[in-house]
């Protein structure tokens, strides 16, 4: 009985039109499997042996794909539950924690897995060197995993101050003092006061919207860290993935001759 | 000891135990395959280099791999709450104001330069740096494979600044720095009122020049010869490598050019000024090698 309704179901126009082809085991149908996929086409149909043994990749990169979307989607829910504004930020990360449904664990898994995205691309960079993965023909897409660092960077950098709590605010104030040191743009940068800078207009002022890591920041670096670098992101992500694939995949060595 | 457990049990500091552990662990890790490599003389990923196909063979470790992450931060996240402080406050400045962890090498450099150049200058050439690496290194071997004999100096570089430079002066800067930024051993209580005596001097005062006249303006002197050192740090490491190389390798120096010598020669002599600067100032007490109206070195 169950095994006819399994039948009809499978063999339906509706079920063919979404699955096209069943789990068949054949070479042409664990081809299909990929191609016909739209997350899974991202793979070439085949790939050599060692670039599917963690013990040579260490799965660094694709754990910080992964991390990636774990933060996206827990952002996103965050996100219903949070204001930019310095006199509902605080009270909405104590609603979040205290009676939001989950929301204490959704908070923990965003922040712990952001730290743990800084680990995971360290790592694949590490990985990448020891690997001599950067030479010819990839040494554009290392440049490009660099500029990938640097928006891990900032991105875990903009999320520190959202809590807006002693935490966050000291954090960051540390970290954006930095910018007032900039040589020229910064007031007090080696020849900044020179150029006229103080420290309503330098660049670290641009930065906060304000001499302190005030109300204007912590709006300023929501949106930078909600809309901003993840779009940039994403697109540094799409064009080092493209590339990984346009480069022959995987590094490896070079085939012997015969 | 109590201070010890507070900073282990500080649930942003748990990363920073995973980073080590990691991070060395993969690293004796990596040198164990390229030990196996080198001593084997063809590297056993070639043996490895026949296809497989993606489905099932790919997509399966991706899977076993992305269910056994998702469940570690499953784990975590139920075990340990993310800090919540007190509401901000600008004007209760907590001591000591540490920065993100994978910050805390930045920070830490701040004791040793000044922040023109500890936290712009140098974090723009680490950028700068790595994106430079796959133009630099013209070294065709090692290319999809570990290996140390291959690419010893590539490798013993890049492990010195990631390692030591960049990792380790994390972890000094967790366990290490407590309140002012003063030196604590990590048992050690933090005691906020700790009195470190300032008996730091300007290079050109052990030379006996004083850096600043008796009424307090600056010794033209003492200026001058500090920018002797630094560019001459420069000035004169810079063309005397140049000149080694092309005696002892003069075919490795014309393929290197002088274009890439001069951007390598330059990054390198930069990082390595950052552990001269450290050394200076723990066995001489030098604070500035280069004091000017504008910036100090």
């Amino acid at each position: 009985m169950l095994a006819q309704i399994k039948k009809k179901i499978k063999s339906s126009e509706i079920y063919k039109s979404i699955f096209r082809h069943g789990y068949e085991d054949t070479q042409r149908n664990r081809a299909l499997m990929v191609v016909d996929n739209v997350f899974l086409h991202l793979h070439p149909v085949r790939v050599s042996r060692h670039a599917v043994n963690y013990g040579y990749t260490w799965g660094m990169g694709g754990i910080s794909f992964l991390l990636f979307i774990i933060l996206t989607i827990t952002g996103v829910i965050l996100m219903f539950y949070y204001r930019p504004a310095a006199e509902y930020a605080y009270e909405d990360m104590k609603y979040l924690m205290n009676d939001v449904p989950f929301g204490a664990l959704i908070r923990n898994m965003h922040r712990w897995s952001a730290h743990l995205m800084v680990i995971t691309v360290m790592l694949h960079m590490f990985r990448v060197f020891l690997t001599g993965s950067y030479k010819p023909p990839r040494q554009f897409n290392w440049v490009i995993g660099v500029i990938l660092l640097l928006l891990t960077f900032l991105l875990s950098f903009t999320g520190y101050l959202l809590p807006w709590d002693q935490l966050a605010i000291w954090a960051v104030t540390v970290g954006t003092n930095m910018a007032r040191a900039t040589p020229f743009l910064g007031h007090q940068g080696p020849f900044g006061p020179e150029l006229g800078m103080r420290p309503d207009n330098d660049i670290r002022f641009l930065l906060l919207g304000g001499t302190q890591v005030g109300p204007p920041a912590l709006l300023r670096f929501y949106v930078l860290h909600c809309i901003f670098l993840p779009l940039v992101t994403a697109i540094f992500l799409a064009v080092h993935f493209w590339r990984v694939r346009k480069d022959g995949g995987i590094s490896g060595p070079v085939p012997k001759k015969i | 000891m109590h201070n010890l457990l507070k900073i282990l049990g500080n649930p942003d500091n748990f990363p920073i135990i995973i980073l080590l552990f990691t991070v060395y662990g993969f690293f004796i890790y990596a040198m164990k395959k390229a030990k196996r490599n080198d001593e084997r003389g063809v590297p056993y990923e070639a043996d490895e280099s026949d296809k497989v196909q993606v489905w099932p063979y790919l997509v399966r470790v991706e899977f076993i791999a992305a269910v056994a992450v998702m469940a570690f931060v499953l784990v975590w996240s139920i075990a340990f709450d993310a800090p919540l402080e007190e509401p901000a406050n600008p004007t209760l400045t907590p001591n000591p104001s540490k920065a993100p962890w994978y910050f805390l090498g930045l920070q830490e450099m701040l004791v040793y330069f000044d922040p023109w150049i500890a936290g712009v200058l140098l974090p723009t050439l680490i950028i700068i740096g790595l994106m430079a690496i796959p133009y630099i290194d013209i070294n065709p071997k090692g290319n999809g494979y570990y290996t140390f004999k291959e690419r010893k100096w590539a490798i013993t570089i890049f492990a010195f600044g990631f390692l030591v430079l960049w990792v380790l002066l994390i972890f000094v800067g967790t366990f290490f720095r407590g309140p002012g930024w003063n030196f604590f051993w990590p048992w050690e209580e933090w005691d906020p009122h700790k009195v470190v005596a300032i008996t730091n001097v300007d290079l050109t005062e052990l030379f006996g020049i004083p850096t600043h006249n008796p009424d307090g303006t600056l010794n033209p002197v003492a200026s001058v010869l500090g920018g002797v050192f630094v560019i001459g740090y420069y000035a004169v490491l810079m063309p005397l490598g140049w000149f080694l190389l092309k005696k002892k390798l003069p075919d490795f120096a014309e393929k290197f050019g002088l274009t890439r010598y001069i951007i390598t020669s330059y990054l390198l002599l930069t990082m390595i000024a950052l552990p001269i600067k450290m050394i200076l100032r723990w066995t001489l007490n030098v604070k500035y090698v280069w004091v000017t109206p504008w910036f100090n070195v």
